[in-house]
This record gives C-alpha cells, sequence and structure tokens, in this order.
C-alpha cells in the first residue's frame, strides 16, 4: 500500500489489495415502500468484485430508486446491504463514500459556478483529511491538484479544466459527472444511466471511456440504451415494479421469455 | 491569495493615510462602517458562501456586544477578558443555536433563525437583571490597552477598528481559499453530490455557522466599546436584515462585496437620517428596487455563482 | 397555584392560541402553495390592526373595521403579489427577500400615518364583561376569540376538503407543477391564497387590536409567534397550524405567567424538541 502512506492520498481498496471471489455488493431481501407504492420489493442481490453488472428494466421499474438505497440516499424499509462484507444498511451516503462506494446521478448533479478542476478538486478531498484544513490555502496541497488534474486527464477534459461546468457541454458534463465519481478510486461504481442525454457520437465516446475502466473495480450500471448496456457488462438483472425477474449472463436474460415479453409485449 | 492580500493591505493602508486627515464625524461614521463590514463578512461566510440564508444574525453580533457591555460595566473586564467572553459567548450562542437550525435548509433555516434571533432580542428585552432591559447597558469605557494614546479619541479607536477588521478579513479570507471552504462552496451548490463524495455535510455546515457567528459577536464586540451603549436594538430583527441587505446588495460570495455593501448602507443611513426619519422605508425601496431590476447576477448568486 | 389560576392560565393560552391560528394558517397555506415564507405576514396584522382602528374612531363600528380591514389589506396582499412578487416566479429566496423590503416599507408607513403611540381598539360593549361558567368568570372578548378562530378554522377547513377551489388548492399544495399539468390556474390560485392569507392576518390584527393593542413593531413581535406555529405544526398543513397555534398559544401563556424573564425561551425550548424529533414539524411536508 505504497501510494497510501503518502500524506493526503485517498485510501482505498482499488489501491489495496481485495481478494478474489468477495463479493462487493449484497443485498439482502431489500424493500422500500412510499406509503402505498412498494418501490423496491425484496430485491436480492449478489455482486462478485470485479462483475460489471447492467440494471436494466422499463420506466418506473425501480432502478434508481435502487441506486438510491444502495447509495444511503434512501434509507430501506426492510432487509439489509453489505459492501465487501460490512453492514451498511444503516449509514448515510458519506460514510458508504468512505468505504469505497461512488456514484453518477442520472440527472447532471455538479457544481455549477465552479470550474471542471474545482469540481474535481472537491471530489478528490471528499475522503481526504485536507478537507477539514481551514487556514491553509488550496494552493498549499499541490498533491490535490495534481490528482484532480489526472482525474480529468482519464475523462478526456483536461482541456477544459477552467472553464465553469455551467459552461460546459451536456456531453461533457456527463463525462465530468463519471470523473468525479472516480476520483476517489472507488471499490464499487454506480453508474445511473452515463448516457442519458447523449448523442450517438458522444455515447460511443463514454462507452469506450467505460470500457477503460480499471477491471478491478465493480460496477453497476443503469442503462436505458440496451446496446451499451450489454456491450461493457457480462451479467444482468431485471428489475420490473420493483422487483427483480431476471438475473443471470446476458446470453441468459436475452433469451429468458418473461423479459422478451416484458421489453416486446408490453 | 497573495493579490487578495496585496489589495487589502493596499486598501488598509490608504485608510490609516486618510484617517488623521478627516474631521471627526466621517472618522466615527468610516469606524462604524468597518464594524458593520466584519458584521456583514461573517454573514456573507453563512450566506454567500455556504447558501445558508440566515435571518437572525443580529444575535450573535448583539450577544457579543453584550457581553463585553456587562463584563466591562459591572465587572470592570479589561478589554482581553471582555474580548474573550464576548467571542465564547456569541460561539457558544451559534453552538447552541445552530444545534438547532442546521438540520433545516432554505426556507426552514430562514425561519428557524429569525426566531432564534428574536429568543436573543426577548431576552435582552426581558432579563432586565442581566441586561437592563428597554434601558440598555450604558456607560461601556473605551479599552485600556496601555498605549500611549487614549482610545477614547477618534482617531486611535479607528486605527483600533482597522486592525480588528484587518484581522477578520485575514482570517475569512484564509477560510474561504481553504480546502475548507471550496467544501462550503460545494454544499451551496449540491448538497447530495458533497454528501455521494464522502463529505459529512451537517458537520460542515454546522462549523460554517459556528465560526460565523463568532465573527459576528467579534464585530459585536467592538461595537460595544464604539457606542459605548448597547440594546435590545442591536439584537432586533431590523439589525438582522441590514446585515443581510448588506452582503445581498454588496454581491454574496466575495466578502469584498459585503464589506463594501455595508460602508454603502452605513453611510446611506447616516445620510438620510439628516434629512427625513424615513430611513426604513428608503432602505426597503432601495432592496425591492435591487432585487427587481439589479441582473440575474445578484439573486442568481444567492442560489448559486460567486465564489 | 389555585385551580382557578390554571383554569385561568389555560383559557388565556387557547385564547392567544386561537389569535395566533388567524395569523398562521394564511402563512402555512400560503407557504403550501407558494412555496416562500411571507415576511410582510406581520405586517399584514399590524396593518390590518391600524385599519381597524381608524375605522373604529370614524364610524365606531367594530364590524365596519373587520371588514375594511379585511379588504384593505387583502388588496394591498394582491397588489403586493401580483406587481411585484409575479416577477420573481419560481426565484423563492428572491420572493422572501422582496417581502422583507416590503415589511420594512409598511413598518414605516404605519410609523407615518399613526405615529408611533400604542392605542388599543376599543371592543363593542356585548363583547366586554366576563362570562361565567361553573364559577370561573372568562373574559367574553377572549370567548369571541375562540369562536372566531373556530368558525374560521372549520370554514377553511370545509373549504379546502369540500369545495373544488379547496381541492385545487390542495392539489397545488401536493404538487404545483402537476396541478399546471392538469389544467388547474396555479398562479391564480396563488394569488388567491396570498390575498386569503392577507384577510386572515388583517383580521386578527382587528382583533387583536383590542386587547394587545396596535402599536409600532407589533409586525416584527408577532412574526416569530406565527413562525413557530407554522414550524411547529408544518408548513402547508391546516391541522398543523391549528394543533401549532394552540401549543405556542398554552406555552407562551405558562411561560409568561411561571417565568416572566424567561419567556422566548419557553417558547424555545418546545420549538427545539420537536423539531429535534421532526425536522420538518409535526404534520410538515417537504
Amino acid at each position: 500500500m505504497g501510494e497510501g502512506a503518502r500524506e493526503g492520498t485517498p485510501v482505498t481498496a482499488a489501491a489495496a489489495g481485495s481478494r478474489e471471489g468477495s463479493v462487493a455488493l449484497r443485498l439482502d431481501r431489500v424493500s422500500r415502500s412510499f406509503g402505498g407504492l412498494v418501490a423496491a420489493h425484496d430485491v436480492d442481490l449478489v455482486v462478485p468484485q470485479g462483475e460489471r453488472r447492467a440494471v436494466i428494466g422499463p420506466n418506473g421499474a425501480g432502478k434508481t430508486t435502487l441506486f438510491n438505497l444502495i447509495a444511503g440516499e434512501l434509507t430501506v424499509s426492510s432487509g439489509a446491504i453489505h459492501l465487501f462484507d460490512e453492514e451498511i444498511t444503516g449509514l448515510p451516503p458519506h460514510r458508504r463514500a468512505g468505504l469505497g462506494l461512488a456514484r453518477t446521478f442520472q440527472i447532471t448533479n455538479l457544481f455549477p459556478s465552479l470550474s471542471a478542476l474545482e469540481n474535481c478538486l472537491l471530489a478528490v478531498q471528499g475522503l481526504d483529511r485536507a478537507k477539514f484544513a481551514m487556514l491553509r490555502p488550496l494552493e498549499r496541497f499541490p498533491h490535490l491538484r495534481a490528482q484532480a488534474l489526472h482525474t480529468l486527464r482519464a475523462v478526456g477534459l483536461d482541456g477544459r479544466a477552467a472553464v465553469p461546468v455551467r459552461n460546459l457541454s451536456h456531453g461533457e458534463q456527463r463525462q465530468l459527472e463519471i470523473g468525479l465519481a472516480l476520483a476517489a478510486r472507488p471499490r464499487l461504481l454506480l453508474l445511473d444511466e452515463p448516457t442519458a442525454g447523449l448523442s450517438p457520437g458522444e455515447s460511443r465516446l463514454m462507452a469506450d471511456l467505460l470500457r477503460r475502466l480499471d477491471p478491478a473495480m465493480t460496477v453497476l450500471i443503469i442503462e436505458h440504451d440496451m446496446d451499451i448496456a450489454l456491450e461493457i457488462a457480462g451479467h444482468v438483472t431485471v428489475l420490473h415494479y420493483g422487483r427483480v425477474i431476471a438475473d443471470g449472463s446476458r446470453e441468459d436474460v436475452k433469451s429468458d421469455p418473461l423479459v422478451r415479453e416484458i421489453y416486446l409485449g408490453a | 491569495m497573495g493579490r487578495r492580500a496585496i489589495w487589502a493591505c493596499l486598501v488598509g493602508a490608504l485608510l490609516a493615510i486618510v484617517a488623521p486627515l478627516l474631521p471627526a464625524y466621517p472618522l466615527t461614521l468610516l469606524t462604524q462602517a468597518l464594524i458593520a463590514a466584519m458584521l456583514a463578512m461573517s454573514l456573507d461566510l453563512l450566506l454567500g458562501y455556504t447558501g445558508l440564508p440566515s435571518l437572525g444574525h443580529a444575535a450573535y453580533f448583539g450577544v457579543g456586544a453584550y457581553a463585553v457591555a456587562i463584563l466591562a460595566t459591572g465587572r470592570q473586564v479589561g478589554f482581553a477578558g471582555c474580548l474573550v467572553g464576548g467571542l465564547l459567548a456569541a460561539g457558544i450562542t451559534a453552538a447552541v443555536f445552530g444545534l438547532l437550525a442546521i438540520r433545516a435548509t432554505g426556507t426552514y433555516f430562514l425561519m428557524i433563525t429569525l426566531a432564534l434571533g428574536m429568543v436573543i432580542w426577548g431576552l435582552a428585552f426581558r432579563w432586565v437583571s442581566l441586561t437592563q432591559g428597554d434601558n440598555g447597558i450604558s456607560g461601556v469605557p473605551r479599552p485600556e490597552l496601555g498605549l500611549p494614546w487614549s482610545l477614547s479619541g477618534p482617531l486611535p479607536f479607528f486605527y483600533l477598528t482597522l486592525v480588528a477588521a484587518m484581522v477578520a478579513w485575514a482570517l475569512l479570507t484564509l477560510l474561504v481559499t481553504s480546502p475548507f471552504g471550496l467544501g462550503l462552496v460545494g454544499i451551496r451548490e449540491s448538497e447530495s453530490r458533497m454528501r455521494a463524495l464522502g463529505y459529512n455535510v451537517w458537520w460542515h455546515k454546522y462549523l460554517a455557522f459556528v465560526i460565523s457567528g463568532t465573527i459576528a459577536g467579534f464585530a459585536g464586540v467592538f461595537w460595544a466599546y464604539y457606542n459605548g451603549f448597547v440594546s435590545p436594538v442591536d439584537t432586533q430583527l431590523v439589525t438582522s436584515v441590514e446585515a443581510l441587505l448588506m452582503v445581498a446588495l454588496g454581491g454574496p460570495g466575495t466578502l469584498v462585496g459585503p464589506a463594501v455593501g455595508a460602508a454603502l448602507i452605513v453611510f446611506l443611513k447616516n445620510f438620510i437620517s439628516v434629512y427625513t426619519k424615513r430611513w426604513l422605508l428608503i432602505l426597503g425601496a432601495v432592496y425591492i428596487g435591487a432585487i427587481l431590476f439589479a441582473p440575474r447576477g445578484l439573486l442568481g448568486a444567492l442560489g448559486r455563482g460567486r465564489r | 397555584m389555585s385551580s382557578e389560576f390554571w383554569i385561568a392560565q389555560t383559557f388565556n393560552g387557547i385564547s392567544y392560541g386561537a389569535l395566533l391560528f388567524l395569523l398562521a394558517s394564511g402563512l402555512s397555506l400560503i407557504f403550501g402553495v407558494m412555496r416562500i415564507v411571507n415576511l410582510a405576514h406581520g405586517s399584514y396584522f399590524m396593518l390590518g390592526g391600524y385599519v381597524g382602528l381608524s375605522i373604529v374612531w370614524r364610524t365606531g363600528s367594530f364590524t365596519a373595521a373587520l371588514v375594511a380591514a379585511a379588504v384593505a389589506v387583502g388588496l394591498i396582499g394582491i397588489g403586493m403579489e401580483r406587481l411585484f412578487l409575479q416577477r420573481l416566479a419560481g426565484q423563492t429566496l428572491g420572493q422572501v427577500l422582496m417581502t422583507i423590503g416590503f415589511a420594512l416599507i409598511f413598518q414605516d408607513l404605519a410609523l407615518l400615518i399613526w405615529g408611533g403611540d400604542p392605542y388599543t381598539i376599543p371592543a363593542p360593549k356585548i363583547l366586554q364583561g366576563v362570562v361565567r361558567v361553573r364559577g370561573s368568570s372568562f373574559p367574553t372578548y377572549r370567548v369571541f376569540i375562540v369562536l372566531v378562530a373556530l368558525l374560521v378554522g372549520i370554514l377553511l377547513w370545509l373549504a379546502l376538503e369540500r369545495t373544488r377551489a379547496g381541492a385545487m388548492i390542495r392539489a397545488a399544495v401536493d404538487d404545483g407543477e402537476m396541478a399546471r399539468g392538469i389544467g388547474i390556474n396555479v398562479p391564480m390560485i396563488s394569488l388567491a391564497v396570498f390575498a386569503l392569507g392577507a384577510c386572515l392576518a388583517a383580521l386578527g390584527g382587528v382583533i387583536g387590536g383590542a386587547f394587545l393593542g396596535v402599536f409600532p413593531g407589533a409586525d416584527f413581535e408577532v412574526l416569530p409567534y406565527a413562525f413557530v406555529v407554522v414550524i411547529v405544526g408544518g408548513l402547508g398543513s391546516l391541522p398543523g397550524a391549528m394543533v401549532g397555534s394552540l401549543l405556542v398559544g398554552l406555552l407562551d401563556n405558562f411561560g409568561k405567567a411561571l417565568f416572566p424573564e424567561l419567556s422566548y425561551f419557553t417558547l424555545f425550548a418546545p420549538m427545539a424538541v420537536i423539531l429535534a424529533l421532526r425536522p420538518t414539524g409535526l404534520f410538515g411536508r417537504l
């Protein structure tokens, strides 16, 4: 863990060695209702470490709700969630981030008046003790800036570092979304419709970016674009009205009669 | 940071040089403006940078002022003691109130801070045995610092206030250019994003609240010494509203803007009061006009904008 | 403390809460529909009182005062909303700050027109005196306040639950965008609710003017009470405003009677407790 020894470097397990064959994410009978509306019903999910898993389903199937439950923005009504064998069911989002979880948002959720670089700086600081430094200017933390630039480069935005986010194109903003999530080198990455609103060309770029992600990282991806989803993910979970109706390799799911009915018959 | 420091030193030096040339009245106005600037900057940290609209900031200002008044007149406590007392009193008030207010956001936060501000006003008004109630506490002596010049004169006291204002400005500037300060702006722009990035948003907001309140108390300390008299007026809602106006008119999220806004309002208030008693009316009208006709920058900045 | 004391204090608390309800119900509904906090609401209360005062001086009629105040302040409310707040539609913080500007203007105007002396609105003869129940005597005027608040509460509840207009208001409170989507004229609803709130506040001002008095500063003095009521009861909720007003009225009254030096404190502590348990208030919705 040589990297972690340097002052201020976030220590995440992507840098540390994770055990092969461990389970990154486990959901046990997770349910969530809003009054009478059941958004998630008895969802079981087991995602081995290193897997690329697509979560698909028609609109309203509860995909984003599931992500919000995993990320901690929503609390479960019942059930348990384990992240790398640690129970996180009651933890708030920032604690889950500290355990190596990162996410993107379906509706771009950036810091509009700050520059792309500043956005990344915030992401890089997030798990660093430096975020509490009050009496030293940011310039005194060159390692933060270096990491932020590195992140921008990784998503292809290093030429746009000084541009305020609200002046970036939609495609660039989506790229930055991913960048923010990658900045702290997470172990589990939740991607909520990364290609939402992108042109076919931009979607291609995004798909390339996603394919270049660290193979040690576990990725869950919600995606409407079936082609991209199945291209990136080897494993698929299908949701319908808050329930898991199919779960398996992409071949299995493609040929599942229930899934075909929902997507083609409905 | 370096550039800001140079500008600040220039302005400070300019004020220091010009001061002896001014007659007493403008000099006292300038002193008042510096105190108001400290209050406005403290609120800017909370409102402009963190995005938390507080309508009760006069509470901490007043608590700081009252602490000095009570200690200096009742117990003859010296400057150091009064300063510490004022900071502690304001800081503790902010720490307690923060526990209540930080749970809320937006409109709820506005209302809770307003109500809490009124609590302090009520205490100032009704806890007569401590605060002399409506009569206020008068006779606060100028501090005795062992200097060859007496601080009763407007010029020496102006210099003291100038030093205090520069200290406050320096502290706040360090804060807003630090990683912590960037975090506050992030919270203003998107709390959910910050949570997802690993920030304990509540804690950061709470810290900002307490620091902001303590600095407001710092301003209050100098107000007590400047004015020689502290009353519930210093804790009332109108005072909180004036502070908010200073920040909003000056340009939230810039520190310098609110300081200028504070000076503007102090001068305007004193100037207008010579000709008419209708200061509040004019203030209200100016404010509405500014909100309606100012470029989106003014209000857009309240939601996002300036850094 | 004799039982006389407790009965009297409880009743006083209830009657004060009744007055607060008139103020808080409007404030709460305005927030529910427009998502803004009207910081000029205390001003409406005060202006209502002053207008009522003038009318009573001119005509001697309390009823005329009630009507005139409601109409005058209602018109002011409509003017404020239509001519100023509407222009910032969607910018809730800006609208809230604008209401502050108006509050300052109203406060100064009132000072200009009516001067700095405190006044009391003379209550009509039939409402003076006491009502005797089981050996205890209750000031008739306070009974009147409670009855008015009950009436207003029932009428409001009926209007909201049983009329089409009420249904539209409830829809707008629930989800303004959705309501717009199904064809409800939300700006018109906003205007109507704002005007209604202003009228209720003005009524409160006239009624309160007879037993609390009308004086400069009444606006900012009553505002935090209204705020505590809606914070505790939950913004946008009528039952919340009812329960909240009762609670605040009782707490404040007992606080003043038992701990006069710390009266605002006795208001603040329970508010703290309730907020600690339920950040959006007892019946609150975000």
